[in-house]
């Protein structure tokens, strides 16, 4: 029989840590730092409100952009907190997750042979993403030293003639790290000096702990050339609903629009429904969210810091990202016996890419006493060594 | 109000048993800072008492709790407040609020037993002057109390790992 796996496919490394994820679920009592989800519940009254709207029946598929009213919300909502003028109309794509909305936006952007680079450490299914629609990912490395922000001086000596655009996702998973708008509008010369096209999936926006999100977007002349990923998932509990949303000037808004509508059609909705109770009336709960998440990030970050793991003070998201330099241990050594000797599972900062290899993620949404108690067991572990 | 005190008495709204270290860990202060704040706001009041959420039906008490609403005639020049005051010096009552709607104090009283509390009513309140007329609600099971639920939930499960 022929191989019938396609090259682009194949292309795809395998995830290399799988065997030891497997592991960490069939032990007990295993604290998780690994898990990138909140630990909250959805808000009762965004749950309540996709359910009536199953009661009565709204069951069907929704216009491909999603439907009318949540696109209108969440245009004014945009223009309100983040200064992101983007028309309802047409400059507005509701999708499934920010996964998806990333899906179409580079393959509505690249053809084969195009570079994009991508801002690393970053989240898994950047690169994949860009193999998978026939262009080559560039890591543009950011360091512990600028605090995990991006370097203007090493984007720039990643581009070349066929760099096409670049990615970069702040607040950052794995890393916390947040781009002000100084920061943003060093990044913005290049990128405008260079014709590039900016993706900046935004979807930590919300959990910003010491100031306001700036959004790519609304920095410098970069709206036109800047196609913003946001969603619901991270902000108010809601992973597992599945929605998100492209936001792109109305040209390159069709393009994915083509694309979203072959894929996916419309994204399923009940979530729709839910999202659009998220912004209209769970402010409050993604307030009380966002403090908890600060309190926490204080408390861990500084427990981290003396029990001699290094670490900055993530500014966004809700990772810690810890350095393993001094421990002797790669991340991936040190992440597989700190499970298998003291039940903590956190995440080799190498799966994010470029720049995390001597650091490990540590989500901080879970409960104060468990990251207590996970400090503890990384501080015998560490006394161990 | 400055940003700090009002996250310290979140903090201490959800949990007062934290000590003043681990509360300065989670708002980066020293514990000095902690106990000096906290004792600025005792003293000026914000800070009333420290107490404890019961689940008194589990405790095994078998107390009964009602909620009863008056209509009053007000005073002149003191409104509602003078017999408010009143009310509140008994034992009996729990929370004492001036409320819009049909009636215009609500009570929350606890007895022993249904008669005790019914007693108290009759003997006590009712019969008070500028009252002119009552309704008693027994409480039959309280499922959830100042933003603490009082039943057991199942705990969703997540993905020991997800990126």
């Amino acid at each position: 029989m022929r191989n019938f796996i396609s090259e682009r496919a194949q292309d795809i490394p395998p995830s290399g840590i799988r065997k030891f994820f497997d592991l960490a679920l069939t032990m007990e009592d295993v604290i998780s730092l690994g898990v990138g989800e909140p630990d909250f519940r959805t808000p009762w009254n965004i749950c309540e409100s996709s359910i009536y709207s199953i009661e009565q029946g709204v069951t069907s598929y929704t216009p491909n952009k999603g439907l009318p009213v949540l696109r209108e919300t969440l245009s004014n909502y945009l223009k309100q907190h983040y200064n992101l003028p983007y028309n309802s109309d047409d400059e507005i794509i509701i999708t499934s997750g920010v996964s998806e909305a990333l899906d179409i936006a580079i393959r509505a952007i690249v053809d084969p042979g195009d570079e994009i680079l991508i801002a690393q450490p970053s989240y898994v299914s950047y690169a994949p993403c860009v193999t998978l629609a026939g262009g080559r990912a560039v890591p543009v490395e950011c360091n512990e030293s600028d605090r995990f922000k991006l370097n203007s001086d090493a984007l720039q000596e990643k581009i070349t003639g066929k760099t096409k655009a670049l990615m970069i996702n702040f607040p950052n998973n794995p890393t916390g790290a947040v781009m002000n708008r100084k920061d943003l509008e060093a990044i913005a010369d290049i990128v405008i000096d260079k014709d590039l096209l900016l993706i900046s999936d935004e979807v930590y926006a919300e959990l910003t702990y010491d100031g306001h999100h700036v959004a790519a977007g609304s920095v410098s002349d970069l709206w036109q050339r800047t196609i913003t990923l946001n969603g619901f998932s991270k902000a108010y509990a809601m992973t597992g609903w599945r929605v998100g949303y492209l936001c792109a000037p109305k040209e390159l808004c069709d393009a994915a629009l083509k694309i979203h509508q072959y894929v996916m059609l419309c994204a399923p909705v009940m979530g729709q429904i839910g999202a659009l109770e998220a912004i209209r009336s769970a402010e409050e709960d993604k307030n009380n969210m966002v403090q908890e998440y600060r309190l926490r990030r204080n408390m861990f970050v500084a427990g981290l810091n003396r029990i001699g793991l290094p670490t900055h003070v993530p500014e966004g998201a809700f990772y810690a990202f810890p350095s393993v330099k001094g421990t002797g241990l790669s991340d991936t050594e040190f992440a597989e016996r700190l499970l298998t000797e003291h039940r903590v599972a956190v995440v080799p900062g190498s799966v994010f890419g470029a720049g995390g290899t001597n650091n490990l993620r540590c989500a901080y949404a879970v409960s104060r006493k468990q990251l207590t108690e996970a400090l503890g067991r990384m501080e015998s572990f560490l006394n161990g060594l | 109000m400055q940003e700090k005190d009002l996250e310290l008495l979140r903090i201490l709204e959800d949990n007062s048993r934290l000590s003043a270290k681990e509360i300065a860990t989670l708002i980066n202060l020293t514990p000095a800072e902690v106990e000096a704040r906290v004792h600025a706001l005792e003293v000026s009041g914000v800070i009333r008492k420290y107490t404890t959420v019961i689940n008194w039906e589990l405790a095994g008490n078998s107390e009964v709790s009602s909620i009863i609403e008056l209509k009053v005639s007000p005073e002149r020049d003191y409104g509602y407040d003078r017999i408010a005051e009143r009310l509140s010096r008994f034992r009996q009552v729990k929370t004492l609020r001036l409320m819009t709607g049909t009636y215009d104090l609500q009570l929350l009283v606890t007895g022993k037993n249904m008669q005790e509390v019914s007693r108290f009513v009759s003997e006590h309140v009712a019969p008070m002057d500028r009252i002119r007329e009552t309704a008693t609600h027994i409480i039959m099971k309280s499922y959830k109390e100042n933003g603490n639920v009082l039943f057991e939930q199942q705990e969703a499960e997540r993905l020991p790992y997800s990126f």
